[in-house]
């Protein structure tokens, strides 16, 4: 039989600003990422030096995964996330490091965020989760394929709980939307609820 | 040498975005790694670079790694005595 889960808390970043549940969070308005998210970072509270060295796509991954999993107990939380530009951000820049022949210094630093699925893996470690996950890539946001994907981690007992959603950065154009499914919720997780998430 | 080690703290600091940290908060005989500024082998290998752009040495032998990247002391005392730039 086949179980109906919920959306138990969800939050947008983009040039807009900050949403969780729908509400805004005061947050520093910035054309800059940089400046946003540092801003962001420290109303969070929260100490973590390594967040100064991610990348834009992490940072912003990561900054979304706190604001919904920072008080969750459970570790078992599955993530299924996607965007449509990859980590080309960083490639970029990883690029330019290497397109001097004269000054051929690649930075590994830089190097290590060349995978769109590291931002993954920042959360998992932040988090402590050892659990499934996924990054897609795709024009647009596939509702259908999150859902069902979300759905087989939790019907296969894989997560008691799923962070899914879209974490896209290319030249400080950024957008972020994260949902947690589980068992109880406000909302219900089915794919008009998801597509208006991602509006 | 005291000019370097001060050089040396404001460049890590920045290639190594040590965001949280100032130069003054570095003491010159603490350790990089581990208990100290609690660098990771990506900052090895970032700091590896960072002595090649800057300074013209190439660290090829980690073990020769392990012992320059002990502290900002011996950090610059190798600078000091194999700097070709």
């Amino acid at each position: 039989m086949e179980r109906k889960y919920h959306i138990s808390k969800h939050c947008r970043i983009d040039h807009h600003g900050v949403l969780y549940n729908g509400r805004p969070l005061s947050a520093e308005i910035s054309t800059e990422f940089s400046i946003f998210s540092k801003a962001f970072y420290y109303s969070l509270g929260t100490t973590y030096p390594k967040f100064f060295k991610m990348d834009n796509l992490s940072k912003l991954a990561w900054l979304g995964a706190e604001l919904l999993l920072k008080e969750e107990l459970s570790k078992n939380i599955a993530i299924v996330l996607s965007n449509r530009s990859s980590s080309y951000d960083t490639d970029l820049k990883h690029i330019h490091t290497i397109s001097n022949t004269e000054q051929y210094y690649p930075s590994p630093a830089i190097f290590v965020y060349t995978l769109p699925n590291v931002c993954i893996g920042e959360i998992a470690i932040r988090h402590h989760l050892q659990t499934e996950n996924i990054f897609f890539v795709s024009e647009q946001f596939d509702s259908q394929l999150t859902v069902n994907y979300c759905n087989y981690l939790l019907n296969s007992n894989r997560a008691e709980k799923v962070l899914c959603g879209w974490v896209e950065y290319l030249e400080e154009n950024y957008k972020l939307v994260l949902y947690l499914v589980e068992k109880t919720g406000n909302l219900a997780h089915d794919l008009n609820v998801v597509r208006q998430l991602m509006l | 040498m005291e000019e370097l080690k001060s050089e040396l703290k404001a460049k890590i600091i920045e290639a190594l975005n040590l965001e949280e940290i100032a130069v003054e908060d570095i003491e010159n005989d603490a350790p990089l790694f581990g208990d100290g500024l609690g660098l990771d082998s990506i900052d090895a290998l970032e700091l590896t670079v960072l002595l090649d752009k800057d300074y013209g040495i190439k660290v090829t032998d980690p073990k020769v790694g392990k012992t320059i990247f002990q502290s900002i002391d011996t950090l610059a005392h190798y600078i000091s005595e194999n700097r070709t730039k």
